[in-house]
């Protein structure tokens, strides 16, 4: 489980994040929705680490991130896998040694033992024929599933994908959130996924919380969207002609 | 610029703390020292070689009085060369390919959240990245240095003695006559403070890098021109911290 309290960040003059706090639950994906803008990725990256907040905690089971214990934040850190928005794999390297990286540096796990476990990983996302290919032979979504087969290689406990979705067609956008719904559940871990994909709210929103101008002002399930009270979050849901359509009916 | 010049520091701090297992870096220092060097090779010899050539050609364009003995040139040729030619322009020569590059494509791992991703792994991603390049730096940098010194001495004598400059035992005489074995010494020296400098400055250029593709390039720009001022900077507190008595 992970846990934010009171996040603040701002850049200059700007606040992005106004005090954003909750909880995010193991063995499913967590998501979090909200406008461009609104502060859903720079959440995310303070959650992972790769932007301070200005004020806040974020526990880890109990374990505080920001304590300033250096070890503690390695420790937290090989515990975590992410999927960047781009895939974020290594140009040099073909599609098996991205995978293999994190077992490569941060395991002593012999050759055989790495290579079962990323043919694992690979045939998981489905990819078991992609080994020997590099990253600029392969489709956006492939790119997707190699990222999460890299993010999953170390047995995480904490996943987290930023925009899976984004720049993919709605059969693929579709494939990449059953593969996250499935692994959270398979492997137990904690999921934060940012999104502001609707098809993925509806298909996998365990549990979501809605960001608007920096402050968190829904949370809720897939089943309770069309309930919402909130204006701010009915807008955005019912932006959609579709939803609009569903919400007449 | 003291805030940029604190910033570079600390950055080269962060290369020493939390480091991977030697192993890790012992395939990477020998991959970047393949491409630095390697990969280098052929410019530096190319330009060290007519560096010579012409150092010999219009220092005896320049002697005009017939009581200066021809050794002379290959003399002049040997000072020019070992002191400032090879190490400081191929030091500038240097910064204009591998340094740009190490900033391009540290620069692209910054925009394609590359760089990201190898943090959130728990890897310190600015030593696993750029310790590797700064010690092949070290290691090959001071060999092309020698490279350019041969190269530079052979141009020197193969045009003069086939354009009828000097001959052949004049220009070996030259070479050795008051020969200061410290001068090649001192090259090196430059070399190992060059490499360092370039190495360093490209790789910090390029690893804060913000934006996209544009600011890539301005990071590749950004990093030779540094570079070469930090060399010139450098060359000059050398030679005046070693050099004058």
């Amino acid at each position: 489980m992970i846990q934010i309290e009171d996040i603040t960040k701002s850049f200059g003059e700007k606040t992005i994040l106004k005090g954003v706090s909750g909880t995010f639950e193991k063995g499913k994906p967590n998501l979090i929705i909200g406008a461009s803008g609104t502060g859903k990725s720079v959440l995310l990256k303070c959650i992972v680490g790769l932007v301070k907040p200005d004020t806040g905690r974020v526990l880890y089971d109990d374990r505080d991130f920001y304590s300033g214990d250096r070890y503690l934040k390695i420790e937290i850190r090989r515990e975590m896998g992410m999927l960047f928005q781009g895939g974020a794999l290594f140009d040099s390297k073909t599609v098996e040694e991205n995978v293999r990286f994190p077992l490569d540096i941060l395991t002593k796990m012999k050759y055989d033992e790495k290579q079962d476990r990323v043919n694992f990983c690979l045939k998981r996302v489905g990819l078991e024929n992609a080994n020997k290919k590099m990253p600029s032979e392969i489709s956006g979504g492939m790119k997707k599933r190699v990222g999460i087969a890299r993010a999953i290689v170390n047995n995480p406990k904490y996943l987290f994908c930023d925009e899976p979705n984004s720049g993919l067609d709605p059969q693929t956008s579709v494939l990449i959130d059953d593969l996250i719904l499935d692994l959270s559940e398979e492997f137990d871990m904690t999921t934060i996924v940012v999104t502001h994909d609707m098809n993925s709210m509806l298909g996998i929103g365990e549990k979501i919380m809605f960001l608007y101008q920096g402050h968190k002002v829904w949370e809720g399930n897939k089943n309770e969207i069309t309930h919402s009270n909130v204006k701010e979050f009915e807008a955005f849901v019912f932006a959609n002609k579709v939803m609009n359509s569903l919400r007449e009916k | 610029m003291i805030t940029e010049i604190g910033k570079y520091f600390i950055f080269i701090r962060t290369l020493f703390i939390n480091r991977e297992s030697f192993r890790t870096y012992y395939k990477l220092v020998l991959e970047e020292s393949v491409t630095i060097g390697i990969g280098s090779l052929f410019l530096v010899a190319l330009v060290s070689t007519f560096m010579g050539a012409v150092t010999t050609v219009q220092t005896a364009f320049n002697m005009v009085s017939p009581l200066i003995p021809d050794y002379v040139i290959s003399q002049v040729v040997r000072e020019m060369t070992v002191l400032e030619l090879a190490p400081t322009i191929i030091a500038v020569i240097y910064a204009g390919k591998v340094g740009s590059s190490m900033a391009g494509g540290l620069g692209t791992m910054r925009i394609t959240e590359q760089i990201d991703a190898l943090e959130v792994m728990g890897i310190n991603s600015a030593s696993y990245l750029v310790l590797p390049k700064v010690i092949a730096s070290l290691l090959m940098f001071p060999l092309l240095v020698i490279v350019a010194g041969v190269c530079a001495l052979v141009g020197g004598y193969v045009v003069g003695v086939l354009g009828e400059i000097i001959t052949p035992n004049d220009y070996v005489f030259g070479l050795r006559f008051s020969y200061n074995e410290f001068t090649v010494i001192f090259a090196l020296i430059k070399a190992v403070v060059f490499s360092f400098l370039v190495s360093s400055i490209s790789s910090y250029q390029g690893y804060y890098t913000e934006g996209g593709a544009l600011e890539v390039g301005v990071s590749s720009t950004k990093a030779v021109t540094n570079s070469v001022i930090a060399v010139l900077l450098a060359d000059y507190f050398l030679a005046q911290l070693l050099l004058v008595k």
